[in-house]
Protein backbone atom coordinates (compact mmCIF):
# COMPACT_ATOMS: atom_id res chain seq x y z
CA UNK A 1 0.00 0.00 0.00
CA UNK A 2 1.37 3.40 -1.00
CA UNK A 3 1.84 5.87 1.79
CA UNK A 4 -0.23 8.99 1.24
CA UNK A 5 1.37 12.32 2.10
CA UNK A 6 0.21 15.91 2.07
CA UNK A 7 1.47 18.04 -0.84
CA UNK A 8 4.04 20.52 0.31
CA UNK A 9 4.78 23.95 -1.21
CA UNK A 10 8.39 25.02 -1.43
CA UNK A 11 9.87 28.30 -2.57
CA UNK A 12 12.73 27.83 -4.96
CA UNK A 13 14.46 31.15 -4.98
CA UNK A 14 14.64 34.12 -5.32
CA UNK A 15 18.10 33.52 -3.92
CA UNK A 16 18.56 29.88 -4.83
CA UNK A 17 21.95 29.12 -6.38
CA UNK A 18 20.38 27.34 -9.34
CA UNK A 19 17.72 29.82 -10.35
CA UNK A 20 19.75 31.85 -12.87
CA UNK A 21 19.24 35.07 -10.96
CA UNK A 22 16.52 36.46 -8.77
CA UNK A 23 13.75 34.20 -9.99
CA UNK A 24 11.32 32.48 -7.71
CA UNK A 25 9.42 29.28 -8.39
CA UNK A 26 6.67 28.35 -5.99
CA UNK A 27 6.55 24.59 -6.39
CA UNK A 28 3.96 22.19 -5.02
CA UNK A 29 5.56 18.83 -4.36
CA UNK A 30 4.07 15.46 -3.63
CA UNK A 31 7.07 13.81 -2.06
CA UNK A 32 9.61 14.50 -4.75
CA UNK A 33 7.15 14.84 -7.60
CA UNK A 34 6.29 18.27 -8.97
CA UNK A 35 2.53 18.72 -8.89
CA UNK A 36 2.26 22.35 -9.86
CA UNK A 37 4.47 25.37 -10.28
CA UNK A 38 3.94 29.07 -10.13
CA UNK A 39 6.71 31.36 -11.37
CA UNK A 40 7.10 34.64 -9.52
CA UNK A 41 9.28 37.26 -11.06
CA UNK A 42 9.83 40.99 -11.06
CA UNK A 43 12.61 41.17 -8.50
CA UNK A 44 14.96 42.68 -11.07
CA UNK A 45 12.48 45.10 -12.58
CA UNK A 46 14.21 48.34 -13.51
CA UNK A 47 11.60 49.89 -15.74
CA UNK A 48 13.77 49.87 -18.85
CA UNK A 49 10.84 50.57 -21.15
CA UNK A 50 9.77 53.59 -19.13
CA UNK A 51 13.33 54.86 -18.75
CA UNK A 52 13.68 54.68 -22.53
CA UNK A 53 10.88 57.20 -22.92
CA UNK A 54 12.99 59.73 -21.03
CA UNK A 55 16.23 59.20 -22.93
CA UNK A 56 17.39 60.20 -26.38
CA UNK A 57 17.75 57.53 -29.03
CA UNK A 58 21.51 57.20 -28.62
CA UNK A 59 21.37 57.11 -24.84
CA UNK A 60 18.97 54.16 -24.88
CA UNK A 61 21.74 51.99 -26.34
CA UNK A 62 23.30 51.96 -22.87
CA UNK A 63 20.05 50.68 -21.36
CA UNK A 64 19.86 47.75 -23.78
CA UNK A 65 23.22 46.45 -22.57
CA UNK A 66 21.61 45.62 -19.31
CA UNK A 67 18.71 43.55 -20.59
CA UNK A 68 20.39 40.27 -21.35
CA UNK A 69 23.72 40.99 -19.78
CA UNK A 70 25.47 37.94 -21.20
CA UNK A 71 24.76 39.01 -24.77
CA UNK A 72 24.86 42.80 -24.95
CA UNK A 73 25.88 42.91 -28.60
CA UNK A 74 22.69 41.36 -29.91
CA UNK A 75 20.62 43.63 -27.67
CA UNK A 76 22.41 46.64 -29.11
CA UNK A 77 21.86 45.30 -32.60
CA UNK A 78 18.14 44.72 -32.14
CA UNK A 79 17.65 48.21 -30.74
CA UNK A 80 19.68 50.09 -33.31
CA UNK A 81 18.02 48.25 -36.20
CA UNK A 82 14.66 49.41 -34.86
CA UNK A 83 15.90 53.02 -34.75
CA UNK A 84 17.36 52.74 -38.23
CA UNK A 85 14.06 51.46 -39.54
CA UNK A 86 12.21 54.24 -37.78
CA UNK A 87 14.45 57.09 -38.89
CA UNK A 88 15.57 55.62 -42.21
CA UNK A 89 19.27 55.75 -41.42
CA UNK A 90 21.48 53.81 -43.87
CA UNK A 91 24.23 51.55 -42.55
CA UNK A 92 27.63 51.24 -44.28
CA UNK A 93 28.62 47.79 -45.53
CA UNK A 94 31.63 47.44 -43.27
CA UNK A 95 29.52 48.20 -40.22
CA UNK A 96 27.07 45.48 -41.22
CA UNK A 97 29.83 42.91 -41.35
CA UNK A 98 31.27 44.09 -38.04
CA UNK A 99 27.82 43.76 -36.52
CA UNK A 100 27.43 40.21 -37.77
CA UNK A 101 30.88 39.26 -36.48
CA UNK A 102 30.05 40.74 -33.09
CA UNK A 103 26.67 39.09 -32.78
CA UNK A 104 28.06 35.69 -33.72
CA UNK A 105 30.91 36.05 -31.23
CA UNK A 106 28.32 36.99 -28.66
CA UNK A 107 26.24 33.95 -29.57
CA UNK A 108 29.21 31.68 -28.94
CA UNK A 109 29.88 33.39 -25.61
CA UNK A 110 26.26 33.12 -24.55
CA UNK A 111 25.93 29.45 -25.56
CA UNK A 112 29.15 28.71 -23.69
CA UNK A 113 27.61 30.12 -20.54
CA UNK A 114 24.37 28.24 -21.14
CA UNK A 115 26.26 24.95 -21.53
CA UNK A 116 28.51 25.56 -18.56
CA UNK A 117 25.67 26.42 -16.23
CA UNK A 118 23.52 23.54 -17.43
CA UNK A 119 26.28 21.17 -16.40
CA UNK A 120 26.71 23.06 -13.16
CA UNK A 121 23.07 22.35 -12.41
CA UNK A 122 23.59 18.70 -13.20
CA UNK A 123 26.10 18.64 -10.38
CA UNK A 124 29.26 18.77 -12.47
CA UNK A 125 30.54 21.48 -10.24
CA UNK A 126 32.73 24.06 -11.95
CA UNK A 127 34.79 21.88 -14.33
CA UNK A 128 32.72 22.36 -17.50
CA UNK A 129 31.99 25.90 -16.38
CA UNK A 130 35.68 26.71 -16.22
CA UNK A 131 36.20 25.30 -19.73
CA UNK A 132 33.33 27.40 -21.00
CA UNK A 133 34.58 30.53 -19.29
CA UNK A 134 38.08 30.12 -20.72
CA UNK A 135 36.68 30.45 -24.23
CA UNK A 136 34.34 33.24 -23.25
CA UNK A 137 37.21 35.25 -21.78
CA UNK A 138 38.94 35.26 -25.12
CA UNK A 139 35.82 36.56 -26.81
CA UNK A 140 35.49 39.26 -24.17
CA UNK A 141 39.11 40.24 -24.83
CA UNK A 142 38.14 40.83 -28.44
CA UNK A 143 35.23 42.98 -27.35
CA UNK A 144 37.57 44.98 -25.17
CA UNK A 145 39.67 45.68 -28.25
CA UNK A 146 36.61 46.85 -30.14
CA UNK A 147 34.94 49.07 -27.63
CA UNK A 148 36.85 49.15 -24.40
CA UNK A 149 34.34 47.22 -22.32
CA UNK A 150 33.84 43.56 -21.71
CA UNK A 151 30.21 43.12 -20.72
CA UNK A 152 28.25 46.37 -20.98
CA UNK A 153 29.47 47.12 -24.44
CA UNK A 154 27.34 49.90 -26.00
CA UNK A 155 29.25 49.27 -29.21
CA UNK A 156 26.56 49.88 -31.79
CA UNK A 157 24.98 53.17 -32.69
CA UNK A 158 22.10 54.02 -34.98
CA UNK A 159 23.83 54.19 -38.35
CA UNK A 160 26.72 51.82 -37.73
CA UNK A 161 29.13 51.02 -34.95
CA UNK A 162 31.04 53.47 -32.74
CA UNK A 163 34.47 52.78 -34.13
CA UNK A 164 36.25 50.61 -36.61
CA UNK A 165 38.11 47.64 -35.20
CA UNK A 166 41.73 48.37 -34.25
CA UNK A 167 44.55 46.86 -36.27
CA UNK A 168 45.35 44.13 -33.75
CA UNK A 169 41.74 42.92 -33.75
CA UNK A 170 41.93 41.00 -37.02
CA UNK A 171 44.92 38.75 -36.23
CA UNK A 172 43.45 38.06 -32.80
CA UNK A 173 40.11 37.11 -34.36
CA UNK A 174 41.88 34.83 -36.84
CA UNK A 175 43.68 33.02 -34.04
CA UNK A 176 40.50 32.66 -32.04
CA UNK A 177 38.62 31.27 -35.02
CA UNK A 178 41.42 28.77 -35.54
CA UNK A 179 41.22 27.65 -31.92
CA UNK A 180 37.47 27.78 -31.51
CA UNK A 181 36.52 24.52 -33.30
CA UNK A 182 39.04 22.73 -31.10
CA UNK A 183 37.52 24.26 -27.98
CA UNK A 184 34.02 23.32 -29.06
CA UNK A 185 35.16 19.77 -29.85
CA UNK A 186 36.69 19.58 -26.42
CA UNK A 187 33.49 20.67 -24.73
CA UNK A 188 31.55 18.24 -26.91
CA UNK A 189 33.87 15.38 -26.02
CA UNK A 190 33.75 16.29 -22.34
CA UNK A 191 29.98 16.32 -22.11
CA UNK A 192 28.05 14.77 -25.00
CA UNK A 193 28.85 11.09 -24.59
CA UNK A 194 28.90 11.15 -20.83
CA UNK A 195 26.53 8.44 -19.59
CA UNK A 196 25.49 10.40 -16.53
CA UNK A 197 24.56 13.40 -18.64
CA UNK A 198 22.68 11.18 -21.06
CA UNK A 199 20.77 9.42 -18.31
CA UNK A 200 19.76 12.67 -16.69
CA UNK A 201 18.89 14.70 -19.77
CA UNK A 202 17.54 12.39 -22.45
CA UNK A 203 13.74 12.36 -22.61
CA UNK A 204 13.55 14.87 -19.76
CA UNK A 205 11.32 17.92 -20.09
CA UNK A 206 10.03 17.23 -23.57
CA UNK A 207 8.37 20.10 -25.42
CA UNK A 208 6.19 19.01 -28.32
CA UNK A 209 6.64 21.08 -31.50
CA UNK A 210 2.97 22.13 -31.55
CA UNK A 211 3.16 23.30 -27.97
CA UNK A 212 6.38 25.16 -28.69
CA UNK A 213 4.79 27.02 -31.57
CA UNK A 214 1.66 27.79 -29.57
CA UNK A 215 3.76 29.09 -26.71
CA UNK A 216 5.57 31.31 -29.25
CA UNK A 217 8.95 30.02 -28.13
CA UNK A 218 11.97 30.98 -30.19
CA UNK A 219 15.67 30.33 -30.42
CA UNK A 220 17.47 27.10 -29.55
CA UNK A 221 14.56 25.85 -27.42
CA UNK A 222 12.19 25.99 -30.37
CA UNK A 223 14.71 24.44 -32.75
CA UNK A 224 15.41 21.63 -30.30
CA UNK A 225 11.77 20.63 -30.69
CA UNK A 226 12.34 20.16 -34.39
CA UNK A 227 10.87 23.40 -35.71
CA UNK A 228 13.14 24.97 -38.29
CA UNK A 229 12.70 28.66 -37.52
CA UNK A 230 15.62 31.01 -37.41
CA UNK A 231 15.26 34.72 -38.10
CA UNK A 232 18.69 34.74 -39.72
CA UNK A 233 17.21 32.52 -42.45
CA UNK A 234 13.54 33.44 -42.27
CA UNK A 235 13.99 37.20 -42.32
CA UNK A 236 17.67 37.89 -43.03
CA UNK A 237 18.90 41.12 -41.50
CA UNK A 238 22.30 42.77 -41.96
CA UNK A 239 24.31 40.46 -44.23
CA UNK A 240 23.04 37.03 -43.20
CA UNK A 241 21.61 36.41 -46.66
CA UNK A 242 25.18 36.32 -48.01
CA UNK A 243 26.32 33.72 -45.49
CA UNK A 244 26.20 30.00 -45.87
CA UNK A 245 25.21 28.17 -42.74
CA UNK A 246 22.85 25.49 -41.54
CA UNK A 247 20.17 25.74 -38.93
CA UNK A 248 20.55 22.68 -36.74
CA UNK A 249 17.32 21.22 -35.40
CA UNK A 250 16.68 18.63 -32.74
CA UNK A 251 14.42 15.62 -32.96
CA UNK A 252 12.92 15.00 -29.55
CA UNK A 253 12.80 18.39 -27.87
CA UNK A 254 14.26 17.13 -24.61
CA UNK A 255 16.90 18.68 -22.39
CA UNK A 256 19.68 16.88 -24.22
CA UNK A 257 18.58 18.30 -27.56
CA UNK A 258 18.44 21.77 -26.11
CA UNK A 259 22.03 21.35 -24.94
CA UNK A 260 23.30 19.75 -28.14
CA UNK A 261 21.66 22.34 -30.43
CA UNK A 262 23.81 24.97 -28.75
CA UNK A 263 27.00 23.04 -29.49
CA UNK A 264 25.96 22.73 -33.13
CA UNK A 265 25.03 26.40 -33.34
CA UNK A 266 28.42 27.43 -32.04
CA UNK A 267 30.02 25.55 -34.93
CA UNK A 268 27.75 27.35 -37.39
CA UNK A 269 28.69 30.68 -35.81
CA UNK A 270 32.37 29.96 -36.36
CA UNK A 271 31.55 29.27 -40.01
CA UNK A 272 29.69 32.58 -40.34
CA UNK A 273 32.52 34.57 -38.76
CA UNK A 274 35.07 32.96 -41.07
CA UNK A 275 33.00 33.98 -44.09
CA UNK A 276 32.67 37.51 -42.73
CA UNK A 277 36.42 37.84 -42.32
CA UNK A 278 36.85 36.94 -45.98
CA UNK A 279 34.09 39.18 -47.29
CA UNK A 280 34.42 42.31 -45.17
CA UNK A 281 34.99 45.40 -47.37
CA UNK A 282 36.92 48.54 -46.50
CA UNK A 283 35.06 51.74 -45.88
CA UNK A 284 33.37 53.85 -43.26
CA UNK A 285 31.73 52.24 -40.26
CA UNK A 286 29.22 54.86 -39.29
CA UNK A 287 26.81 57.10 -41.14
CA UNK A 288 27.40 60.60 -39.80
CA UNK A 289 24.32 61.80 -38.04
CA UNK A 290 23.25 64.11 -35.28
CA UNK A 291 23.36 63.07 -31.67
CA UNK A 292 19.73 64.00 -31.15
CA UNK A 293 17.94 61.88 -33.73
CA UNK A 294 14.42 63.06 -34.52
CA UNK A 295 12.66 60.30 -36.45
CA UNK A 296 9.43 61.10 -38.28
CA UNK A 297 6.14 60.27 -36.56
CA UNK A 298 5.45 56.58 -36.87
CA UNK A 299 6.40 53.22 -35.48
CA UNK A 300 8.79 50.41 -36.31
CA UNK A 301 9.50 46.89 -35.15
CA UNK A 302 12.81 45.19 -35.72
CA UNK A 303 13.92 41.85 -34.39
CA UNK A 304 17.08 39.81 -34.46
CA UNK A 305 17.92 36.24 -33.63
CA UNK A 306 19.53 36.71 -30.23
CA UNK A 307 21.26 33.71 -28.60
CA UNK A 308 18.11 33.10 -26.54
CA UNK A 309 15.56 33.64 -29.28
CA UNK A 310 13.79 36.41 -31.12
CA UNK A 311 14.63 39.75 -29.53
CA UNK A 312 12.53 42.58 -30.88
CA UNK A 313 12.14 46.27 -30.21
CA UNK A 314 8.96 48.13 -31.03
CA UNK A 315 9.43 51.89 -31.07
CA UNK A 316 6.80 54.56 -31.46
CA UNK A 317 7.97 58.04 -32.34
CA UNK A 318 6.06 61.28 -31.91
CA UNK A 319 8.73 63.24 -33.73
CA UNK A 320 10.66 64.17 -30.59
CA UNK A 321 14.15 63.32 -29.46
CA UNK A 322 13.03 60.33 -27.40
CA UNK A 323 10.61 57.54 -28.28
CA UNK A 324 6.99 57.89 -27.24
CA UNK A 325 6.87 54.19 -26.41
CA UNK A 326 9.42 51.42 -26.40
CA UNK A 327 8.28 47.83 -26.15
CA UNK A 328 10.77 45.02 -25.82
CA UNK A 329 9.96 41.48 -26.90
CA UNK A 330 12.35 39.61 -24.67
CA UNK A 331 12.92 35.96 -25.59
CA UNK A 332 13.76 34.89 -22.04
CA UNK A 333 10.36 35.95 -20.74
CA UNK A 334 8.39 34.32 -23.54
CA UNK A 335 10.43 31.13 -23.38
CA UNK A 336 9.12 30.74 -19.85
CA UNK A 337 5.57 30.36 -21.09
CA UNK A 338 5.80 26.58 -21.31
CA UNK A 339 7.35 26.15 -17.90
CA UNK A 340 4.37 24.22 -16.58
CA UNK A 341 4.35 21.77 -19.50
CA UNK A 342 8.07 21.19 -19.06
CA UNK A 343 8.28 20.81 -15.31
CA UNK A 344 5.10 19.24 -13.99
CA UNK A 345 5.44 15.52 -13.38
CA UNK A 346 9.19 15.50 -12.94
CA UNK A 347 11.25 14.95 -9.84
CA UNK A 348 12.81 17.81 -7.93
CA UNK A 349 16.36 17.24 -9.24
CA UNK A 350 15.13 16.96 -12.85
CA UNK A 351 13.23 20.18 -12.46
CA UNK A 352 16.46 22.09 -11.86
CA UNK A 353 18.15 20.92 -15.04
CA UNK A 354 15.06 21.24 -17.20
CA UNK A 355 14.69 24.79 -15.97
CA UNK A 356 18.40 25.37 -16.53
CA UNK A 357 18.17 24.18 -20.13
CA UNK A 358 15.81 27.04 -21.00
CA UNK A 359 18.78 29.37 -20.46
CA UNK A 360 16.97 32.46 -19.29
CA UNK A 361 18.60 35.64 -18.07
CA UNK A 362 16.67 37.53 -15.48
CA UNK A 363 17.75 40.94 -16.70
CA UNK A 364 15.64 40.24 -19.73
CA UNK A 365 12.72 38.56 -17.99
CA UNK A 366 12.05 41.47 -15.66
CA UNK A 367 13.50 44.31 -17.74
CA UNK B 1 30.66 -0.14 -23.82
CA UNK B 2 28.86 1.50 -20.97
CA UNK B 3 31.00 4.16 -19.31
CA UNK B 4 33.09 4.88 -22.37
CA UNK B 5 31.73 8.42 -22.53
CA UNK B 6 32.95 9.06 -19.03
CA UNK B 7 36.48 8.05 -19.95
CA UNK B 8 36.36 10.22 -23.05
CA UNK B 9 35.48 13.16 -20.84
CA UNK B 10 38.22 12.31 -18.40
CA UNK B 11 40.71 12.17 -21.28
CA UNK B 12 39.97 15.83 -21.98
CA UNK B 13 40.69 16.71 -18.37
CA UNK B 14 43.87 14.66 -18.42
CA UNK B 15 45.04 16.32 -21.62
CA UNK B 16 44.59 19.73 -20.08
CA UNK B 17 46.24 18.67 -16.86
CA UNK B 18 49.47 17.35 -18.37
CA UNK B 19 50.02 19.37 -21.57
CA UNK B 20 52.34 22.26 -20.77
CA UNK B 21 50.93 25.49 -22.10
CA UNK B 22 47.36 24.32 -21.63
CA UNK B 23 47.51 23.97 -17.88
CA UNK B 24 45.47 26.33 -15.83
CA UNK B 25 47.59 28.32 -13.50
CA UNK B 26 46.27 30.09 -10.49
CA UNK B 27 47.93 33.36 -9.77
CA UNK B 28 47.66 35.25 -6.58
CA UNK B 29 46.24 38.44 -8.05
CA UNK B 30 47.73 41.03 -8.45
CA UNK B 31 51.16 39.46 -7.86
CA UNK B 32 52.71 36.14 -8.65
CA UNK B 33 55.66 34.21 -7.34
CA UNK B 34 58.78 34.38 -9.44
CA UNK B 35 61.47 31.72 -9.68
CA UNK B 36 65.19 32.35 -9.69
CA UNK B 37 65.30 31.32 -13.35
CA UNK B 38 62.92 34.07 -14.32
CA UNK B 39 64.79 36.58 -12.19
CA UNK B 40 68.02 35.68 -13.94
CA UNK B 41 66.33 35.90 -17.32
CA UNK B 42 64.95 39.33 -16.47
CA UNK B 43 68.43 40.65 -15.71
CA UNK B 44 69.75 38.70 -18.74
CA UNK B 45 72.34 36.60 -16.94
CA UNK B 46 72.40 32.93 -16.12
CA UNK B 47 71.25 31.51 -12.83
CA UNK B 48 74.65 30.90 -11.32
CA UNK B 49 76.04 34.35 -11.89
CA UNK B 50 72.76 35.86 -10.77
CA UNK B 51 72.84 33.89 -7.53
CA UNK B 52 76.43 34.87 -6.98
CA UNK B 53 75.56 38.53 -7.36
CA UNK B 54 72.27 38.61 -5.42
CA UNK B 55 72.42 35.69 -2.99
CA UNK B 56 69.65 37.04 -0.76
CA UNK B 57 67.20 37.44 -3.59
CA UNK B 58 68.05 34.04 -5.06
CA UNK B 59 67.39 32.33 -1.75
CA UNK B 60 64.18 34.22 -1.22
CA UNK B 61 62.89 33.30 -4.66
CA UNK B 62 63.90 29.66 -4.19
CA UNK B 63 61.61 29.42 -1.15
CA UNK B 64 58.87 31.39 -2.89
CA UNK B 65 59.09 34.79 -1.27
CA UNK B 66 59.78 36.91 -4.34
CA UNK B 67 56.77 38.43 -6.05
CA UNK B 68 56.31 40.42 -9.19
CA UNK B 69 53.21 42.33 -10.31
CA UNK B 70 51.20 40.18 -12.67
CA UNK B 71 48.17 41.91 -14.10
CA UNK B 72 46.72 41.14 -17.45
CA UNK B 73 47.17 44.36 -19.44
CA UNK B 74 44.09 46.11 -20.72
CA UNK B 75 43.74 47.14 -24.28
CA UNK B 76 44.51 50.86 -24.88
CA UNK B 77 40.83 51.32 -25.71
CA UNK B 78 39.75 50.08 -22.28
CA UNK B 79 37.14 52.44 -20.87
CA UNK B 80 38.47 52.89 -17.38
CA UNK B 81 37.55 54.97 -14.38
CA UNK B 82 39.04 58.33 -13.36
CA UNK B 83 38.32 60.46 -16.39
CA UNK B 84 41.16 62.37 -18.00
CA UNK B 85 40.37 66.03 -18.58
CA UNK B 86 42.42 68.83 -20.10
CA UNK B 87 41.57 72.26 -18.82
CA UNK B 88 43.44 73.87 -21.71
CA UNK B 89 41.00 72.31 -24.16
CA UNK B 90 37.74 72.55 -22.25
CA UNK B 91 35.47 75.47 -23.13
CA UNK B 92 32.82 74.71 -20.56
CA UNK B 93 30.26 73.99 -23.23
CA UNK B 94 28.69 71.26 -21.07
CA UNK B 95 27.94 68.99 -24.02
CA UNK B 96 29.27 66.15 -21.93
CA UNK B 97 26.84 66.94 -19.12
CA UNK B 98 23.95 67.11 -21.55
CA UNK B 99 24.69 63.80 -23.23
CA UNK B 100 25.22 61.78 -20.09
CA UNK B 101 22.25 59.39 -19.83
CA UNK B 102 22.35 59.64 -16.06
CA UNK B 103 23.05 63.34 -15.75
CA UNK B 104 25.88 62.92 -13.29
CA UNK B 105 28.27 65.55 -14.63
CA UNK B 106 27.94 68.95 -12.98
CA UNK B 107 29.64 71.92 -14.57
CA UNK B 108 29.68 75.48 -13.29
CA UNK B 109 31.48 78.04 -15.39
CA UNK B 110 32.46 81.54 -14.49
CA UNK B 111 30.40 83.78 -16.72
CA UNK B 112 31.42 87.16 -15.34
CA UNK B 113 34.32 88.37 -13.26
CA UNK B 114 36.97 88.11 -15.89
CA UNK B 115 35.80 89.50 -19.18
CA UNK B 116 35.70 86.75 -21.77
CA UNK B 117 37.14 87.82 -25.07
CA UNK B 118 36.14 86.31 -28.33
CA UNK B 119 38.12 83.14 -28.92
CA UNK B 120 38.73 82.67 -25.22
CA UNK B 121 36.81 80.42 -22.95
CA UNK B 122 34.94 80.39 -19.72
CA UNK B 123 36.72 79.53 -16.51
CA UNK B 124 35.64 76.22 -15.05
CA UNK B 125 34.70 76.42 -11.39
CA UNK B 126 33.04 73.09 -10.76
CA UNK B 127 33.44 69.93 -12.79
CA UNK B 128 32.04 67.06 -10.76
CA UNK B 129 31.66 63.55 -12.11
CA UNK B 130 29.97 61.14 -9.72
CA UNK B 131 31.61 57.89 -10.73
CA UNK B 132 29.65 56.08 -8.03
CA UNK B 133 26.73 56.24 -10.44
CA UNK B 134 28.65 56.34 -13.71
CA UNK B 135 28.29 53.31 -15.98
CA UNK B 136 31.32 54.12 -18.15
CA UNK B 137 29.32 54.18 -21.32
CA UNK B 138 31.58 56.87 -22.72
CA UNK B 139 28.82 58.99 -24.24
CA UNK B 140 30.23 62.10 -22.57
CA UNK B 141 33.58 61.41 -24.23
CA UNK B 142 31.88 60.86 -27.54
CA UNK B 143 30.05 64.16 -27.17
CA UNK B 144 33.00 66.38 -26.25
CA UNK B 145 33.62 68.47 -29.38
CA UNK B 146 37.04 69.72 -28.27
CA UNK B 147 38.67 66.45 -27.17
CA UNK B 148 38.92 67.78 -23.64
CA UNK B 149 37.34 64.84 -21.82
CA UNK B 150 38.65 61.28 -22.19
CA UNK B 151 37.99 58.02 -20.46
CA UNK B 152 40.70 57.05 -18.01
CA UNK B 153 42.67 53.85 -18.20
CA UNK B 154 42.73 52.62 -14.60
CA UNK B 155 40.18 50.38 -12.98
CA UNK B 156 40.96 49.96 -9.32
CA UNK B 157 39.27 52.97 -7.81
CA UNK B 158 38.06 51.61 -4.51
CA UNK B 159 37.06 54.22 -1.95
CA UNK B 160 35.81 53.98 1.60
CA UNK B 161 33.13 56.65 1.25
CA UNK B 162 30.64 57.51 -1.43
CA UNK B 163 31.71 61.12 -1.45
CA UNK B 164 35.20 59.96 -2.33
CA UNK B 165 33.80 58.66 -5.57
CA UNK B 166 32.94 62.12 -6.83
CA UNK B 167 35.74 63.32 -9.06
CA UNK B 168 36.03 67.07 -8.67
CA UNK B 169 37.84 69.64 -10.72
CA UNK B 170 40.97 69.64 -8.57
CA UNK B 171 41.36 65.94 -8.92
CA UNK B 172 40.80 66.18 -12.65
CA UNK B 173 43.45 68.89 -12.87
CA UNK B 174 46.12 67.13 -10.89
CA UNK B 175 45.78 63.43 -11.59
CA UNK B 176 48.12 61.84 -14.13
CA UNK B 177 46.85 62.22 -17.67
CA UNK B 178 46.61 58.80 -19.22
CA UNK B 179 43.63 58.96 -21.55
CA UNK B 180 42.13 55.82 -22.99
CA UNK B 181 42.17 55.48 -26.76
CA UNK B 182 38.45 54.87 -26.83
CA UNK B 183 36.75 57.05 -29.46
CA UNK B 184 40.01 58.89 -30.04
CA UNK B 185 41.39 57.75 -33.43
CA UNK B 186 44.01 60.49 -33.27
CA UNK B 187 45.60 58.81 -30.25
CA UNK B 188 45.40 55.43 -31.95
CA UNK B 189 47.11 56.84 -35.02
CA UNK B 190 49.99 57.90 -32.79
CA UNK B 191 50.18 54.42 -31.24
CA UNK B 192 49.65 55.89 -27.82
CA UNK B 193 49.29 53.31 -25.06
CA UNK B 194 48.05 54.63 -21.72
CA UNK B 195 49.30 51.52 -19.92
CA UNK B 196 52.89 52.23 -20.90
CA UNK B 197 52.95 54.86 -18.17
CA UNK B 198 53.57 57.70 -20.58
CA UNK B 199 51.38 60.74 -20.09
CA UNK B 200 49.71 62.52 -22.98
CA UNK B 201 49.82 66.31 -23.07
CA UNK B 202 46.93 68.43 -24.22
CA UNK B 203 48.67 68.90 -27.57
CA UNK B 204 48.86 65.15 -28.17
CA UNK B 205 45.20 64.44 -27.63
CA UNK B 206 43.77 66.99 -30.04
CA UNK B 207 42.66 66.41 -33.58
CA UNK B 208 44.55 69.46 -34.86
CA UNK B 209 42.07 70.11 -37.56
CA UNK B 210 39.22 72.51 -37.68
CA UNK B 211 36.06 70.75 -38.83
CA UNK B 212 34.69 72.17 -42.05
CA UNK B 213 31.51 74.20 -41.97
CA UNK B 214 29.61 71.43 -43.68
CA UNK B 215 30.91 68.82 -41.29
CA UNK B 216 29.90 70.91 -38.31
CA UNK B 217 26.44 71.29 -39.72
CA UNK B 218 26.06 67.58 -40.27
CA UNK B 219 27.28 66.74 -36.81
CA UNK B 220 25.76 69.39 -34.64
CA UNK B 221 23.12 71.49 -36.34
CA UNK B 222 21.18 69.54 -38.94
CA UNK B 223 18.01 67.88 -37.71
CA UNK B 224 16.81 64.65 -39.18
S1 LIG C 1 30.64 57.57 -18.98
FE1 LIG C 1 28.42 57.64 -19.39
S2 LIG C 1 27.47 57.57 -17.37
FE2 LIG C 1 29.63 58.11 -17.05
S3 LIG C 1 29.67 60.33 -17.00
FE3 LIG C 1 30.08 59.75 -19.11
S4 LIG C 1 28.08 59.73 -20.13
FE4 LIG C 1 27.70 59.75 -17.91
S1 LIG D 1 34.77 68.47 -21.34
FE1 LIG D 1 34.27 68.81 -23.50
S2 LIG D 1 32.05 68.64 -23.61
FE2 LIG D 1 32.57 68.88 -21.46
S3 LIG D 1 32.41 71.08 -21.07
FE3 LIG D 1 34.55 70.68 -21.60
S4 LIG D 1 34.68 70.99 -23.81
FE4 LIG D 1 32.50 70.82 -23.31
Amino acid sequence: MAIRTEPITINLGPQHPSTHGVFRLRVKFDGELVLDIEPVFGYLHRGTEKLAEERTYVQIVTLTDRLDYVSSMTNNLAYVSAVEKLAGIPVPERAKYLRVICSELQRIASHMIATGFLLQELGAFATPLMYAFRERERILDLFEMLCGARVTLSYMRPGGVTQDAPREFWPALDILMRDMPMYIDELDQLISGNEIVLARTQNAGIIRPEAAINGSLSGPILRASGVKWDLRKANPYEVYDRMEFDVPIGSRGDTYDRYYIRILEMRESVKIIKQCIQQIPEGPTRTPGPFFIRPPVGDAYASVEAPKGELGFYLVSDGGISPYRCKIRAPSLINLSLLREMLVGWKMADMIIIFGSTDIVLGEVDR
Amino acid sequence: MYGLGLFKGLAVTLKNAVTPGRMFTTHQYPNRRISVFELAKASSTNVISYAAKNPAKAVRSAIGLEWVPDRWPQHPRFRGEEFTWYEQRCTGCASCAKYCPLGIIRIVTDPSGRFVQEGEKYAIEVFDIDIGRCMFCGLCVEACPYDALHMGSGFEEGRYTRSGLVIDVNRLRTQPKRPSNWFRPQLEAKDYNPHSGKEATYVDVGRHEKPSEQKQEVKWAKRL
